[in-house]
């Protein structure tokens, strides 16, 4: 094991979360505007579309890596977003910055409504109640075509944009935006007094209540910021599929998006883009090529993704439960030793506290100072 | 009134489907405290196998137990190897274990046996019963579905109460070290359980598969219904899962008869948060439920 | 005979056994006594196999335990009647009477060995039909230990049975555990904090303390060693 030399001042890592975090933003910012400058329209798209799920899969991974929650219905959180910002731009257009938190704070009265009633207890509830929100949301749409747009759905323009931007680029920048907008917002909540709510309510509901956390409260909370993180991404969303139609959001939406959270790595803020990854690029390119490449017939290449990211699900938690981020943690604790840490145990609940701080590049003083930061 | 009369004999008979889901559900849970989200699939999957087993023109009672059999094994299959691993784990590691399979299964079954829909025979017809002189919505089929779940509620029941084998899956489920101190083999105890749940679930599968569109996808909303079912009776009470069943089927018959059918899953939904909202340890919970 | 060599036990960095030896006579009581958190409790669970062992060996009469699952332990006649009693709260009395004797006998003859148990705590057969949830401290732990013995066992391993009892309940149970011995032949390691009490039907005693055997000796020396009991006693 290599014990390295503390870095110089200037090249450490600011202590405080908010900068260290803003940086890390704006470092995200920097990179993902040079990618889309050189990449082709379809490209941007997809980048937007990376950015989107990378939203949804950071919320889900608050609730469940750092809360001990689970949703299996986040894709039906997703569709209520799409159609909130969808009815807005049919009924009463407004600022595109408004429709967007109306889709989120509308989602996330939903998820308050799914939570209160589900997490008094302890329990498989959330669980069991999310999936049936899943499942029952479409028929809703159904019964009520006209307002929903029946299968047509509702159009959504996409936002005109200023100047001679390729409204392509402008879109894919507004969801980036929004994405490490949002992943700034999160990483500060979990180094806040909520984020130490939350793992302590993970841990031990008993002993946090003793500590004075309210329980019930804390989880409904977490939940509801889950819910509104895939309400934003769903208005977002709506604004690169230019339409909202129930065959928007299966029940595989929620699945690709848990997979995702899952094999990005529970509980990390930055696993969140590895699971976006697959979940873009799997259903559509790398199907597509392994479909061609191995010669599958028509319905294996139909049901391809939904197997992989089944087995996906299964396989990573009983091989890797703290998923790709919580392997690359694992790997630089191998190869560099900066602090004595516990070994990964196993335990998705437990991969946050592997992932907590970013600073492992150096400074062995300033990551043992930072009480856990919630990943970046 | 007629109506009435039709729509409640319509939600006996899918109550009593309900139910037997939620009996898996529950035997499952209150041996091991995981909700087995792939309760659903892996009755489709079974009902599928039956399928295709009734495709080589055997007949319908063979491959009705070919269905149960298979259950019996995939049951007893999927505890021993993706159950077990996860189960000293936190809870949500094995809700994610079994709602991925859940997945896969299906994803598989597409693959198989494609995702339109099929049609899946009843041994018996399902035209409506004619008492007096009226037909009512109740057929020989709506018979047979409630006395197959009746019969095997009871079996399940009987070795239960009254078999040393029965003794001996309650003191694991209950009190899994202690069972252990006085020599019982409470992993494969637990196996057997998972089987005999996943025999419930392949029986409702069966019995739902000729009264709705059967493909894949066919059990995901049974699932739930049996989730909410299993939920009202206490999600830890066997004689709860039959009656929180039937309540449940009834409600959604209500709803759905009365309302539109499309309404029924989120009856289903409205039904689960009052409950949790009015009596969250359900009706029949035993009195060391476990609560926070 | 047991006889325990060299026993460690840790849970993750807390060493909860070191090198723990000890003998306990076939027929006689040998009494486990120690501060709280000493690892009475863990020496055990070693024993009965539901911690696993980290060094070290058991051997009951021929046998090799180490290593052995906890209910292939109980087969080889050992019976432990935990902290607490574990009484399946769910399950009536009966119904726990007939677990404890259905690995070793057949269901016609459990009813003749669960009427011996009757005899040996008589208020056990008025609830025969009762679930032990509505039993009280005493009876459950007579229901446990009756669980125990029921299947005849060689060994019984006995954790803190005098917890939360009152005294006359407790001297009860004693005396029925010399019964035991006496006529059984039956051989007990009895782990108390309540060390006057496990002392006066012990004919051995070892001293625990933070998971190593500090004294072994005779019953009567260690409890008129003034020094041992106002250091590791506590009377």
């Amino acid at each position: 094991m290599i014990k390295l030399p503390p870095l110089p001042a200037w090249a450490r890592l600011p202590r405080q979360p908010l900068l260290r975090h803003l940086l890390f933003a704006v470092v995200g910012g920097v990179f993902f505007y040079l990618l889309t400058q050189s990449l082709s329209d379809f490209n941007d798209f997809e980048i937007g579309e990376l950015a989107v799920y990378a939203i949804a899969i950071a919320g889900l991974s608050l609730l469940t890596g750092v809360n001990g929650q689970i949703s299996l219905g986040q894709g039906a959180f997703v569709a209520v977003g799409a159609y909130t910002l969808a009815e807005l731009q049919v009924h009463q257009p407004m600022n595109l910055v408004l429709e967007l938190l109306a889709a989120t704070a509308m989602t996330a009265v939903v998820g308050l409504v799914i939570a209160v009633p589900a997490t008094r207890l302890h329990g498989p509830y959330l669980a069991g109640m999310t999936l049936l929100f899943a499942l029952a949301l479409p028929f809703l749409s159904d019964k009520y075509s006209n307002f929903f747009g029946g299968d047509q759905g509702l159009t959504v323009p996409p936002p005109s944009a200023p100047g001679s931007i390729d409204p392509q680029k402008w879109l894919t920048w507004i969801q980036l935006f929004c994405a490490l907008v949002v992943m700034v917002l999160l990483a500060n909540l979990l180094s806040s007094r909520f984020g130490r709510s939350f793992r302590a309510v993970r841990d031990d509901e008993v002993a946090a209540s003793l500590a004075g956390v309210h329980v019930a409260r804390t989880k409904v909370i977490a939940f509801v910021v889950s819910s509104a993180c895939a309400g934003l991404a769903g208005g977002l969303l709506a604004l690169s599929s230019g339409v909202v139609n129930t065959g928007e959001f299966p029940l595989s939406l929620s699945i690709f998006i848990l997979a995702g959270m899952v094999l990005g790595g529970s509980g990390t803020i930055f696993g969140a883009w590895w699971g976006a990854v697959v979940v873009v690029y799997l259903p559509s390119q790398w199907s597509q090529s392994l479909a061609s490449t191995f010669h599958f017939n028509h319905l294996l290449s139909a049901n391809f993704a939904v197997i992989a990211f089944g087995a996906i699900l299964v396989v990573v938690m009983l091989v890797a439960p703290s998923g790709i981020q919580g392997g690359f943690r694992w790997l630089g604790q191998h190869l560099v030793t900066l602090s004595t840490r516990p070994e990964p145990t196993g335990n998705i609940s437990v991969a946050l506290q592997h992932t907590t701080e970013p600073d492992q590049t150096g400074d062995s003083s300033a990551a043992e100072q930072l009480p856990s930061s919630g990943g970046r | 009134m007629r109506l009435f009369v039709n729509v409640t004999l319509g939600g006996i008979a899918e109550g009593l489907i309900f139910a037997s889901v939620a009996l898996g559900l529950v035997l499952i849970f209150r041996a091991t405290n995981i909700i087995n989200f792939a309760q659903g699939a892996m009755a489709m999957l079974t009902t599928f196998i039956a399928f295709s087993v009734l495709g080589r023109g055997v007949g319908y009672w063979p491959a009705f137990v070919v269905a149960l059999a298979c259950g019996l094994l995939l049951g007893g299959a999927v505890q021993l190897v993706l159950v077990r691993p996860v189960e000293n784990k936190p809870p949500l590691n094995a809700v994610i274990v079994t709602f991925g399979l859940l997945i896969l299964l299906e994803g598989i079954a597409g693959a198989i046996w494609g995702n339109t829909n099929r049609s899946f025979p009843a041994p018996f017809s399902e035209r409506g019963l004619v008492v007096g002189k009226t037909s009512i919505a109740f057929s020989h089929f709506d018979v047979f579905i409630v006395v197959a779940v009746l019969v095997l509620a009871g079996l399940i029941g009987a070795l239960f109460r009254f078999s040393t084998l029965g003794l001996r899956m309650r003191a694991a489920a209950f009190a899994p070290e202690a069972a252990r101190l006085l020599g019982i083999r409470v992993g494969r105890l637990l196996t057997l359980g998972w089987a005999l749940a996943a025999v419930a679930g392949a029986l409702a599968g069966v019995l739902v598969a000729p009264t709705s569109v059967f493909s894949p996808s066919y059990m995901d909303l049974i699932l739930v219904y049996a989730f909410t079912a299993a939920v009202l009776g206490g999600l830890d009470s066997p004689v709860g899962a039959l009656v929180g069943g039937l309540v449940t089927g009834l409600v959604l018959a209500y709803v759905g008869g009365y309302l539109g059918g499309a309404l029924e899953p989120i009856g289903a939904l409205v039904l689960l948060i009052v409950v949790l909202m009015i009596r969250p340890e359900g009706l029949f919970a035993r009195p060391t439920a476990r609560r926070v | 005979m047991l006889e325990v060599e060299d026993l460690s036990v840790s849970y993750g960095a807390v060493q909860a056994l070191r090198g723990v030896s000890f003998e306990a006579r076939a027929g006689q009581v040998t009494a486990v006594l120690g501060a709280n958190g000493a690892g009475k409790t863990t020496l055990l669970r070693a024993i009965s196999g539901l911690v696993p062992v980290q060094r070290g060996t058991v051997r009951f009469g021929s046998r090799t335990l180490t290593g052995m699952a906890p209910e292939s332990i109980v087969q080889c006649r050992v019976g432990h009647v935990p902290e607490g009693g574990s009484v399946i709260t769910e399950l009536t009395v009966e119904e726990n009477l007939e677990l404890g004797a259905a690995w070793r006998y057949r269901r016609r003859q459990r009813a003749e060995h669960i009427e011996e148990v009757y005899a040996l705590f008589p208020p056990l057969k008025e609830r025969a039909k009762q679930r032990a949830s509505s039993l009280s401290g005493g009876e459950r732990q007579m229901l446990a230990i009756g669980r125990a013995v029921v299947s005849h066992p060689e060994l019984l391993l006995l954790d803190e049975p005098s917890l939360g009892l009152a005294p006359i309940v407790t001297a009860n149970l004693m005396a029925v555990l010399v019964e035991l011995t006496e006529r059984e032949g039956i051989t007990v390691v009895l782990v108390e904090q309540n060390a006057r009490s496990a002392l006066s039907i012990a004919s051995w005693a070892i001293v625990i303390n933070l998971g190593s055997v500090v004294v072994s000796d005779r019953a009567e020396i260690v409890a008129a060693d003034s020094d041992l009991r106002h250091h590791y006693l506590g009377f």
